[in-house]
């Protein structure tokens, strides 16, 4: 036999791989990919077109669309994300994982490869709902620096959902229950600003809708798209956005010793 | 590389809720010699599983030791992954990937270049009458091109493992894919590999093992070459239908099978019509106790009442595996 030394690859080798097995695996999975843009396309033009002529959303807004489009990002977001679940639900099913930990492949750069490609899932999504957007009225005025700000934010919750989301993978004893385990992340929008404002709502929501980790998210994305004085909220959105996912990366390594005992 | 490929001492492993604990394995002990083919059998949930996944790194016993390769599996985990290939009861291969996705995948992950990966994959597939298939969905796989994949997967890294792991390899094979399996462990085998394998086929074991491990609810029952073990079983039953409830419990003890609902026993004989004759004619001289007979061939099930029987008191093994 020639020569088939190999030295072991390093984290960033094996990342790599693993986000090119998931990105050709979900490249194969069209329906769910399919689903995930769609719904909140869907969504948006529900909203704009039937209940939005119904939402006072106040004076700040030419149209609703104008108000709309940040909650529809983040539906998405939560919706694509979710994906991530079924898929490392579907990992934890067979005898793949204990192949790769035969390799010395632990849990982290396998759940890395399927959140890296969530997030390569998530920009064809986001983008699609944006054009979209535009076609229908949206008008952003964003800034540059308002731009990467705004792409920075929903890089950020993207990753921190996706790696929530493969958790709850982990969690799940099957994938069917890994779908359903997800369904808070596309719903969390709903209790905060991002279809309606949060001062229409029964009072004694406010204080969550006010303070879940969605609503500054929404409220920087919001602000940067239309050029208005967002204040603090994206430090606030991000600062959400990096605890999720601290929580998520240790959750998700717990869990998976726990799995794979 | 050490004489010694396989050892293990005492391992023991519960799995459940501290409240409905179920011992899994009850102290094992294996000493498997450098190449050949060893084979672990034993029925469903006899802790066949479990003693590779130990023995693999891939879950750690409650207490006992084991070496592979002459490293610890606990404190040299990493050594030992190296030096062995595991092909487990579920396909470790990705349904929704080509073969030859799959293969450069593995090959990237031990290190690889992608280049030397390409080249590797194909030299696998090659070699397990793949090439064929390798730009089809490992969905598409027949169960045997799905194992001979897996087993590929298993040889992608470092060179050539000097341990190979299968369980269960050929668990819901067709006859044919079953014999094309064989070939490829006994080719293993013949380049100088430690294959434990394992399975709940005697006739597998037959065919493929130098030397067998009987493994029942957590013990070894009983160790040694093919012949040794046969010897101990007889290749045939007598079951007699007794006529009255005295000639069953007169005659129970000779018996390797028991159904006291129908008054059935079973005796063990070579099948030979002689011998057959005698041992009629010695159990039952007045021609009254026996209603019915029937001849019956030594199944897997004889294999394990007879082995657990002769080991009533199995703590005896359980340090040390019973030499035969």
């Amino acid at each position: 036999m020639s020569d088939t030394t190999a030295s072991a690859p390093g984290f960033l080798t094996r990342a790599t791989v693993m986000t090119g097995r998931s990105l050709r695996i979900s490249r194969r999975n069209v329906d769910a990919v399919i689903t995930s843009m769609m719904l909140p396309v869907m969504l948006m033009l529900i909203f704009v077109y039937f209940f939005g002529g119904a939402i006072d959303t106040g004076s700040a807004y030419d149209s609703y669309v104008m108000y709309v489009v940040p909650g529809v990002l983040l539906l998405c977001a939560g919706f694509g994300s979710a994906t991530t679940a079924v898929a490392v639900s579907e990992d934890m099913k067979g005898g793949i994982i204990d192949r790769f930990r035969s390799l010395d492949i632990g849990g982290t750069p396998v759940l890395a490869g399927h959140v890296a490609a969530s997030v390569v899932r998530n920009l064809v999504s986001t983008t699609l709902v944006f054009g979209v957007a535009l076609l229908i009225g949206f008008r952003p005025a964003a800034t540059p620096g308002g731009w990467l700000a705004v792409t920075g934010v929903l890089l950020a919750y993207i990753t921190a959902l996706s790696w929530i989301s493969a958790a709850m993978g982990l969690l799940a004893r099957t994938p069917e229950a890994a779908g359903g385990f997800t369904f808070f992340m596309s719903f969390l929008p709903y209790p905060s600003s991002a279809f309606v404002p949060v001062d229409s709502m029964p009072g004694w929501l406010h204080g969550f809708a006010d303070h879940q980790p969605i609503t500054p998210a929404i409220e920087s994305i919001r602000g940067l798209l239309l050029d208005q004085p967002v204040g603090n909220t994206p430090w606030i959105a991000l600062a959400w956005a990096a605890g999720i996912l601290a929580v998520a990366v240790a959750a998700s390594g717990v869990l998976f010793r726990l799995r794979t005992r | 590389m050490p004489d010694v490929m396989i050892e293990a001492h005492g391992l023991t492993k519960s799995y459940g809720r501290p409240s409905a604990r179920v011992r899994v394995l009850d102290g094992i002990g294996l000493r498997v010699a450098r190449a050949g083919v060893f084979a672990l059998l034993g029925p469903n949930g006899a802790g066949k599983t479990t003693t590779v996944r130990i023995l693999a790194t891939l879950t750690t016993a409650d207490a006992g030791t084991a070496r592979v390769a002459g490293y610890d599996v606990v404190a040299d985990r990493r050594r030992v992954r190296r030096a062995i290939s595991l092909t487990g009861q579920f396909a470790a291969v990705d349904e929704t990937l080509t073969g030859e996705e799959n293969l450069r995948m593995m090959a990237r992950l031990t290190g690889h270049s992608r280049a030397r990966s390409r080249q590797r994959a194909e030299e696998l597939l090659e070699r397990f009458g793949l090439t064929d298939a390798a730009r089809r969905l490992v969905r598409t796989y027949s169960g045997g091109m799905r194992r001979r994949l897996d087993l590929a997967a298993g040889l992608v890294g470092s060179p050539e493992p000097g341990v190979f792991f299968l369980d269960e390899p050929t668990t819901g094979l067709d006859p044919r894919s079953r014999r094309e399996l064989w070939q490829v462990v006994r080719d293993l085998a013949g380049r100088g590999a430690t294959v434990l394998l394992t399975t709940q086929y005697l006739e597998e074991a037959d065919q493929l093992a130098d030397r067998i491990a009987v493994l029942n609810k957590g013990r070894i029952a009983a160790e040694g070459t093919p012949e040794q073990l046969k010897s101990r079983v007889p290749g045939h039953r007598l079951d007699l239908v007794l006529t009255t409830r005295e000639a069953y419990l007169r005659l129970a003890a000779r018996a390797v099978h028991h159904s006291p609902g129908s008054l059935t026993l079973g005796l063990p004989t070579d099948g030979t019509a002689a011998q057959t004759r005698a041992l009629l004619d010695e159990i039952d001289p007045q021609r009254t106790d026996v209603d019915r007979f029937s001849l019956h061939s030594a199944t897997l099930d004889d294999v394990f009442l007879t082995l657990t029987a002769e080991n009533a008191e199995p703590a005896d093994t359980a340090e040390a595996p019973a030499r035969v």
